[in-house]
Formats: C-alpha cells, structure tokens, sequence
C-alpha cells in the first residue's frame, strides 16, 4: 500500500508508482451550475479513498468522470496514464462501476442480470465467475430470484458482482450501502477488504464517516472542491480549536449557557451531553467550568475529547460558509 | 458486436416475456383494432332509409319500387300518396332519400313517351349521398323500358379492374393495415430506450463498451419480431373476414411489410432517444405515427388532390410508400417491377432514421 501524502492537500507528492487514477484541476459545469470547480486527485494500486461531503459536494461527478460517464468541463482526467473520456471504452473494461441507483433489471433474475452483463462485458466462462461471486456474496441460493425482490442489500450485492465480472482493476462504488442495514453493511464492507486485499484499487463515495474510517485515505469534498486529503486519522487532526465533552444538569439551563459562551462553536447534542468545539486548541476547562456553574449549571463533565472524523467533517464544511476562504 | 446486440436483444425478449400483458397488447391490438375499424370504416352505402311517395299506383310504379328495394341498398320506411310529410322525414332523419312517382309514369311509358322520376337526397353528408345517387340511376336506367334508353347513341361500357365490385373494405383494409402497424411498431419502440433512462439501467449499460448501434439493433429485432407475427394475423383475419385477397407473392408481401415495420420501429427508438419520460415518448409516438398515417398516406384522401406543398410533405410518410406496395401486391398481384421505388424509399427511410437515432444515442450514450 502506498503511504498517503502528509498533508493536505496532495497535489504534486511524488509517488513511486504513476498514479491509477488522477485528476487535475478537473471542472464540471451542468449549464450554470458548476459541479465541481477544479478538483485534484491521486489514487495509487491497491489504496481504498473514501470520497466525503454533503450532499451537492461532487461526489458522484467525481466518480463518473472516472468512470468515463461525463466528459470534463475543463481540466485533465486520467485512468491508467489515459485519458479517460476520449479512451472510455478500452478503460471501461479494466474498471467497475457501482452507481447510486439500484441500476439493473428489476423484471429480470440475479442470473439473467449476471448473463447480460457478462455479455457486454465479454466475460469469457462467466458462468463459473459468476458462480465464485455470487457464492462469495452469499447470493447463490438466490441467483433464479428477480432482481426487484431481493432485499435492498442483496440488490447491491448483485450490483457488486455485476460490476466485478470482467474482473476490473479499479472499482468505483458511489455511496453503495446508502440505505442497507447495518449487518450487510458490515458484510459488505467486509467484502471490500478482501477485495483490496486481492490487489483491487477502490474508490468509494459514502455518506457514512464510519465507512470513510476504514478507508485508507479520505477526500473531504464541498461544493466541488477537495477541503481535505489525508488518512482519516490524520484528517481529524485538521479539525480548527478541538472538542470537549460537556454535561450537567438541569440539562436546559446547560444548553442555553453554552450557547453564550464565546469560546464555544458548534454545540452539538452528544449522549446525554453535548460536544463543543472551541477556537482555541488547548481551551481552559476551568474558565468554561466556571462559567457554567454561575449559570446554576450542576457540571458533570468538562474534559477534552479526541475528535470523531463527524466533527471534523461539520467543522470543516461549516467553516467556508462563516468565513469566505480560498481555495483550501 | 454480434454478441453485444444479440445479449441486448435476448434481454429485450426477457423483459417482454415477464411483462406479458404488454406483449399480449403489442400482438393482439392489431387485429383487434382491424376488426373494430375494418367493419367501421366503410364507404359501402347501405340499408339508405327510403320513402316513397307513390302518386300513380300504377303497375309500372311498382315493378319500379320492387326494383328499388331488391337492389339490397334500400330500405322502404315511409310509402304514401302524398308529398307534406317529406320535409319533416328529412329534418328528423328518419329518411335519407326518397322517391316521388308522378301519377302518369303508368300512362306514359304505355304511350312510349319521355318521362321522369324524381329523387330527393338528403345532401349534407356529400360522400354518402354521391353514391346512393349512382345507385339509383343505375337502377332507373336498368328498369327502364329499352325504347328510352334508346336516346343514348354512345354507351360507356365500364369495366372495373382488380375490384369489380368496388367494395370499399377491398381499398380500405390495406391502408388500415398500415395504419395500425404504423403505430403499433413505434409505440412498441418509443418506450424501450427511455424506460432505461426512467429506471436508471441506462447508466449501467453506459459503463460497459457496448455502442449505440448494438444497443438500437439489438432494442429493435425483438419488436420487429412481434410486429412482424402481428402483422401476419392482421393479414390472414383481412383475408378471412373482409375479401382482400392475397393474389401477389407471400415472400415479396412480407419483405415490404419488414421494411415498413423496420422504419416505425426506427421512429420509435428516435423518439425514444429524444424523449425523457415514457408518457412523452408514448403520447409523441402515438401523435406523430396516428395522423400523418391516416391523413397524408393516401390511405383515405388521395394524394393526388392535395394542395402542393402539403404533397411534399407527404414524401416523409413512410406509409404512403408502404400503401402503394401493399395495394399492388395484395390486390393487383404485381411483382417488384411496380413497386421497387416505394420499397427502396421505406429501406431509406428506415435506415435514415436509425441513424439519426443512433447519432442521438451516441452524444448521450
């Protein structure tokens, strides 16, 4: 596994092996809206990205660029040292795709949907690739069963092994267990890992930050640029001031006091307190403390806590909107 | 390539044959549309209400009346001696014609003099009228007594070719048979590429290597199938139920019926590329296929005396090519010496359009 840059973000960082997939200064302009507005990105043989942001961040643009789905508006994408769309074709046969969309044939069954993409693909003896799939995703007991009456998380697994068959290189998963409970997230998860433990190159969007964990580096995206690129344990230490734990009671009046603390941002519910984050990184307890119990607040707790990647991720997002920066 | 459309096309056939409530309609609708239509739509004039008013009472006014009425065109509903109520029978439409007998027919044709009958139309429906009219000269000629016709020094001898009888159905069941294949091959199409789009499949389909081409080819073989076994019982239900006989080859019918067929499934995956929903594809497929087909194919206007620029227009409707061919080969009998052009301009037009689909397809694909 290749070591992800220190900081973020990654433009230039030498790596030892040309990149997999890359984009620079890419651009995506839908008439006026701009999708994304110059985004860089690096994935290396047999790392796992996670790709996170809200809703409208770039996301799924990113991803069909890679996957030859959309042509760039300006900037250079490529794919194995290729350009991607004027070579979408020949790359589309050494990538996969999973798109957010349940996106096969619901009135057709696991095995004719398998059948029909093995074709298109030109699988040679898919029936035995399909077998190994479906059997290493538990679907073998169900590959005569239509597509529309599996359950949600066994459609994604069909959609898995589908876009598995022509035994790609890369993979691109666009928010693949969004809806699936989470015992088959788990499993599915789980069939990532071996999958990247095969040699698989993924690239996964995902709006869950427990997902972007297991990732071995994370791409905070927003509003079509990357705010952050680094392994999730070190994005969390881009996270501005840092995050204490509070409680007491009667809980009301703790509420309405944090909310006139200067030092304090981002107040946020947390068990049976709540997690705010302060502008200084080393906070003084003791004035907050104090603070608090003027207010005729009973403090439980008032200690620093490690910040989650969540917090990081409201803070990083929430930042741009108070104070306009540049490009990060 | 093969693979690809053939993959494509055995999906096709998967998805109609779960779905066999649309395959039912996109095989039976034909038929069940031509019966509808074919015992509807007749411009043979029968059963005319007909009053007669009967002034004479002679036996020259009978044999006439007798004749009137064994034709097999006229039904008596009114017979009296007097003109008053005529008005009225034809204002409430309780009679459609009537003929008035002066009361010296009898007198004059014993004393071979000239005379005449008078016959009253009701007029506002011209095209009815216009036949009954014919009808009923052909009969007062041919009851007439040899001394009057006399007058006449040159006859027309008429001889009617390929349909003596000019039975309408014999003219109109051709065109209906293109009508119905019209809008049924690309109803059958308009919605096979946008039910992708709708469902989301289409962006699975966009991440393999498969083309435009063999997507459309292999969207449209299975619908020409269907189409083509519809189009087969249409013709075999014409031939039992309306008299069209089949007196061209089987071989050379059903080549131009393919390429006919061929181009309104092409229309269809046209509209389909460029529609968003399955209810525009439909209502744009049913619109644009409906109404050139019936108004400017020649199927019941003719061609010939419409205004010019609208006689161009009618060179973009596939039917109009497909009609003449289909006249030829089913009535006439005649071999591709009589309608080589038409089946040249359908290939044409067919092509033309899968290509402009495919061309569409190919930007968004």
């Amino acid at each position: 596994m290749t070591a992800a840059p220190p900081t973020a973000p990654l433009p230039t960082a030498p790596a030892p092996e040309a990149a997999v997939a890359a984009l620079q200064s890419v651009e995506l302009a839908y008439g006026t809206v701009r999708a994304l507005r110059g985004i860089d990105l690096e994935v290396h043989r047999g790392e796992a990205v996670g790709l996170i942001g809200p809703d409208g961040a770039g996301k799924t643009s990113t991803l069909r660029i890679l996957a030859g789905l959309q042509r760039p508006t300006a900037g250079e994408a490529r794919l194995f040292q290729l350009p991607i769309w004027p070579n979408r074709r020949r790359l589309q046969r050494r990538l996969g795709y999973l798109a957010q969309r349940f996106a096969l044939y619901g009135d057709l069954t696991v095995e004719e949907n398998i059948r029909f993409f093995a074709l298109l693909l030109g699988v040679a003896n898919w029936r035995l690739r399909a077998e190994a799939l479906l059997e290493r995703v538990g679907l073998l007991p169900f590959r005569h069963r239509l597509a529309d009456q599996l359950s949600g998380g066994m459609k994604q697994k069909l959609a898995l092994v589908c876009s598995l068959l022509h035994s790609p290189e890369i993979l691109l998963l666009d928010e693949p267990t969004a809806g699936v409970d989470p015992v088959t997230r788990r499993e599915f998860w789980r069939l990532l890992a071996d999958l990247l433990a095969e040699g698989l190159t993924l690239l996964v969007a995902t709006p869950y930050l427990d997902e972007a964990e297991r990732c071995t580096r994370v791409l905070l995206l927003h509003s079509g640029r990357v705010l952050a690129d680094a392994p999730p344990r070190r994005l969390r230490s881009l996270l501005p001031g840092s995050i204490v734990e509070i409680s007491g009671s009667p809980r009301q009046t703790l509420r309405a006091a944090l909310a006139t603390l200067p030092q304090l941002q981002d107040v946020q519910p947390f068990a049976a307190g709540y997690h705010a984050r302060t502008t200084d990184p080393t906070p003084d307890l003791e004035a907050i403390s104090r603070a608090l119990t003027a207010a005729g607040v009973t403090v439980h707790t008032c200690k620093p806590v490690p910040a989650s990647l969540e917090d990081t991720f409201l803070a990083l997002t929430a930042t741009p909107r108070r104070a306009p920066q540049g490009d990060p | 390539m093969i693979r690809r459309t053939l993959a494509i096309a055995v999906k096709e056939f998967l998805h109609l044959r779960r779905d066999w409530r649309t395959s039912l309609a996109l095989l039976g609708m034909p038929m069940v549309l031509l019966l509808i239509y074919g015992f509807a739509l007749s411009f043979d004039v029968q059963h005319i209400r007909l009053a007669v008013v009967d002034r004479d009472g002679s036996r020259a006014s009978r044999d006439l009346l007798a004749s009137f009425l064994s034709s097999g065109y006229f039904d008596l509903t009114d017979f009296r001696r007097d003109l008053s109520h005529l008005p009225h029978a034809f204002d409430s439409e309780e009679i459609q014609a009537a003929l008035v007998i002066p009361s010296d027919l009898g007198a004059a044709l014993a004393a071979g003099r000239q005379t005449s009958v008078q016959f009253l139309l009701d007029g506002s429906d011209s095209l009815t009228a216009t036949t009954i009219l014919g009808t009923a000269r052909q009969i007062v000629a041919a009851t007439s007594p040899p001394l009057v016709l006399d007058t006449a020094p040159v006859q027309a001898r008429v001889l009617v070719a390929y349909n003596p009888d000019l039975l309408s159905s014999r003219f109109l069941v051709p065109g209906l048979l293109a009508f119905i294949l019209m809008v049924t091959s690309v109803i059958a199409t308009a919605l096979a590429v946008v039910r992708e789009k709708e469902r989301g499949t289409v962006e699975s389909l966009r991440a393999t290597p498969v083309l435009a081409v063999e997507l459309l080819l292999g969207k449209t073989l299975p619908y020409l199938l269907v189409a083509a076994t519809a189009a087969a019982g249409s013709l075999t239900l014409a031939r039992a139920l309306f008299d069209v006989p089949i007196r061209g080859s089987l071989l050379w019918l059903a080549g131009v019926t393919l390429l006919f067929l061929a181009g309104g499934l092409a229309w269809g995956v046209l509209i389909s590329t460029l529609a968003d929903s399955q209810q525009v594809a439909f209502q744009v497929g049913l619109l644009s296929s409906m109404l050139p087909t019936l108004l400017l194919s020649g199927f019941i206007f003719p061609i010939s005396s419409m205004p010019k620029a609208i006689q161009v227009v009618t060179n973009l409707v596939p039917a109009r090519y497909f009609l003449v061919a289909l006249r030829s080969i089913v009535l006439k009998g005649t071999g591709p010496s009589g309608w080589w052009v038409q089946a040249v301009a359908l290939a044409v037009f067919a092509g033309v359009v899968l290509a402009l689909a495919t061309a569409r397809t190919v930007r968004s694909l």
